[in-house]
């Protein structure tokens, strides 16, 4: 099978470039130009964006042991939606992924069912229980990407140092969740003045800035690749910021919710917007979007944290922690990001796509002939008011049902083939 | 006028909406010093006291106040309910919907929980206290209390002493009375005190007689032993010793101060029987008013003050 995308933009962070240009795909590679024929399908990208596929490097498919919630297939059929061609899971399954069998399920699994390639991310402890390390190394044998015990951070100083240095010889980046447990203390929302008049106990800033502190010192001292997720607080983006000026191999995400939203969208006790980090201050907001622009962040991901109705119908205090991202990122990452001038349309694809790959060390997220197509088609212009019922996933708790969105994908294209059109 | 479906909170009414409430109350309380405490004005009408939390005078007092009234009242309290077979709030919301009670009293331990109630019910829902959000109907039995000592609230100054980073009570009367025009002091530990809290209009103090040169009114709140145990203070002793109040404390308010508390009183922790008892003490006519205050609100919220079909 044979593709032609005619008359895009293309954006290639990868080598840079950005202009207008055909883009050919032969067996699912990127290819030099050919003539067509009669089986080769041609895509009409004219006014449209051409991208290398877009990879969430920090997702939850709740597969195995949270089917009710998300599975693979559904997780990565809103993955394509979303216009994402690839999704990184987190280890917080049931059992946790904390060994190479489930590794090689998710893989299994993600290969029988999955519209998405699906890169898994073993735990750093077994149990995620923060006390002994988990098999790192075999993980890493049988495709772990990554290693992290996301929402329930290693508290143990010691266990991230050692957690370290054992990923360093993996060649695996650590992906951190900055929470200080003794700080968080049980909050549930942004400690501040919205927290103070909903009287919902607050996460002060410093729970995360203070762990942020330590995984940078701990990642210059070990020389470990450490990759912290979904910043929030203006002071971690100054700390990561200081990090990267110094030269540690530090590198950083946001995500949609956080750059979108303050801490507001939790009044009156809207448990769609309850997620961990919690959605902070405007100054907040605003030093992310700096973060984003300077470098200093150098991805987009949506901590996707798919949950059931009756889940999050429930008093504040009760509702678990998420929200789910696939399906409005891109159109957030257009409207808020990009349309405002903050980013670039190659800054966002870099955030996107080439540097989650190369952070992950995935062999994706570019154009340049030879490389897998995966190629995610961008309508700048489009308009779409978020309706949840319209998700391919599971998951409906999004905090961003009825916003108007402007920029979203219209064509995913995983290995040469379509895995969503609009 | 009170136009809204229920009451949930005081942050958002306004003085007109806030005096209504008290002007309201006043008939009432004319009612309850009679020796026949009761008009039929709510007859046929069902108020249904929900209580997630133990309470004796809060319950105590929206029963009496159903019954002065002669509505129907029946209280459920989450040890005896389905609640305890852990029923959600939300379908235990839709079973008392479908008995049909005209108003809903729900006290429960987290916030929100009435907002999510008043959501799900077409009964008016009158928030009884919730978590560490707010306790509306307590804040306007202060109010009333306050009023009646001194023809009005513009002008005062109110000092609330004790952990406000807990309290629903402090969080009410903030709102109430400054909508009304007073200045409210808050004191306490700073491991007590809520983040920014001065952007709510009240003062933060962390001594207790800066706190109190001058005030009008100081409303002394309840210390739980509990916070202690979290750490969250040293000990009920230096707790005392620096927030407690004394008569040398107290003469540096003004000559005609009013000492309130919501109860029940910790004896020795934040009163003692010379504050607690003294002349200045009003906290007697607090539970009086309270019943009151909640006739007047059962009494708006069915009808009453005709409110509007927008709100449903």
């Amino acid at each position: 099978m044979k593709l032609i995308i005619k008359g895009g933009r293309l954006l290639d962070p990868a080598s840079g470039r950005d202009e207008t240009a055909d883009v050919y795909v032969q067996a699912g590679i990127i290819s030099s130009p050919f003539a067509p024929d009669e089986n080769t399908e041609i895509i009409d990208a004219t006014g449209k964006l051409v991208a290398p596929g877009f990879i969430d490097m920090h997702v939850h498919l709740r597969e195995p042991g949270y089917e009710y919630k998300e599975t693979i297939a559904t997780g990565t059929a809103a993955a394509a939606r979303g216009g994402f061609t690839g999704v990184a899971c987190m280890p917080n399954t049931n059992p946790v992924t904390d060994n190479r069998f489930i590794i090689e399920f998710i893989r299994r699994r993600a290969a029988e069912s999955g519209q998405a390639n699906v890169y898994p991310i073993g735990a750093i402890s077994r149990g995620s229980r923060g006390e002994e390390l988990a098999e790192l190394g075999d993980m890493r044998d049988a495709g772990a990407v990554a290693f992290s015990d996301d929402g329930r951070p290693v508290s143990d100083a010691g266990l991230m140092r050692r957690a370290m240095q054992y990923c360093r010889m993996l060649d695996a980046p650590v992906i951190s969740h900055c929470e200080e447990k003794s700080l968080a203390a049980g909050g549930v929302m942004h400690e501040g003045y919205q927290s103070t008049i909903l009287g919902l106990k607050g996460i002060p800033a410093s729970a995360e800035e203070v762990m942020v502190a330590r995984d940078i010192i701990l990642a210059a001292e070990t020389g470990c690749p450490l990759h912290i997720a979904h910043l929030s607080t203006a002071g971690s983006v100054a700390l990561v910021r200081e990090a990267k000026k110094r030269g540690y191999p530090v590198t950083a995400e946001a995500t949609p919710q956080h750059f979108t939203l303050t801490d507001r969208a939790v009044a009156l006790y809207n448990t769609a917007a309850k997620v961990n980090p919690p959605l902070r201050g405007d100054q907040d907001v605003q030093a992310l979007r700096e973060g984003l622009a300077d470098g200093t962040i150098d991805v987009i991901a949506t901590d996707h944290a798919p949950h059931t109705f009756d889940e999050k119908n429930v008093e504040f205090d009760l509702a678990p922690f998420g929200l789910v991202g696939l399906e409005t990122a891109v159109g957030l990452v257009w409207t808020e990001l990009v349309h405002t001038g903050i980013l670039t349309p190659l800054q966002a694809v870099a955030k996107l796509a080439y540097h989650p790959a190369r952070i992950l060390g995935i062999d994706r997220g570019k154009l340049t002939e030879g490389s897998a197509a995966d190629i995610t088609i961008i309508d700048p212009g489009i308009t779409e008011i978020v309706d949840p019922e319209r998700f391919a996933g599971k998951g409906k708790n999004t905090p961003f049902a009825g916003r108007t969105l402007q920029g979203l994908p219209v064509i995913t294209i995983r290995s040469g083939h379509c895995s969503y059109t609009v | 006028m009170y136009k809204h479906k229920d009451l949930l909170g005081l942050k958002d009414l306004t003085a007109e909406e806030l005096s209504f409430l008290l002007d309201t109350a006043r008939p009432m309380k004319e009612v309850i010093s009679r020796p026949i405490k009761k008009v039929p004005t709510l007859r046929g009408r069902t108020v249904m006291n929900l209580f997630y939390e133990n309470s004796t005078r809060t319950r105590g007092s929206f029963e009496l106040a159903a019954k002065y009234l002669s509505a129907d009242c029946v209280n459920i309290s989450s040890s005896s309910s389905s609640v305890a077979k852990g029923e959600s709030l939300y379908d235990t919301a839709r079973t008392i919907q479908a008995q049909g009670a005209d108003v809903i009293v729900l006290r429960h331990p987290m916030s929100g929980a009435p907002h999510m109630l008043a959501k799900a019910v077409k009964a008016a829902v009158i928030n009884a206290g919730d978590g560490a959000h707010e306790h509306p109907t307590q804040a306007l039995l202060d109010l009333f209390t306050v009023r009646e000592h001194r023809g009005q609230i513009a002008g005062l100054t109110v000092t609330i002493i004790g952990d406000i980073l807990h309290s629903r009570v402090a969080r009410s009367n903030i709102w109430g009375f400054t909508t009304l025009g007073a200045e409210v002091r808050v004191c306490g530990p700073p491991t007590l005190m809520p983040a920014e809290l001065n952007q709510t209009g009240a003062r933060v103090f962390y001594r207790t007689e800066e706190a109190l040169e001058g005030a009008d009114v100081v409303m002394m709140l309840r210390i739980q032993a509990e916070r202690q145990q979290q750490g969250l203070f040293p000990g009920l002793r230096e707790y005392s010793r620096l927030y407690g109040l004394n008569r040398e404390r107290l003469s540096l308010a003004k000559p005609d101060v009013l000492v309130m508390h919501p109860g029940p009183v910790n004896r020795g922790v934040e009163l003692g029987h010379d504050t607690a008892d003294g002349p200045e003490s009003v906290i007697e006519e607090q539970v009086t008013n309270g019943v009151a205050v909640r006739m007047a609100l059962l009494y708006l919220l069915t009808g009453g003050g005709a409110h509007n079909e927008a709100d449903y």
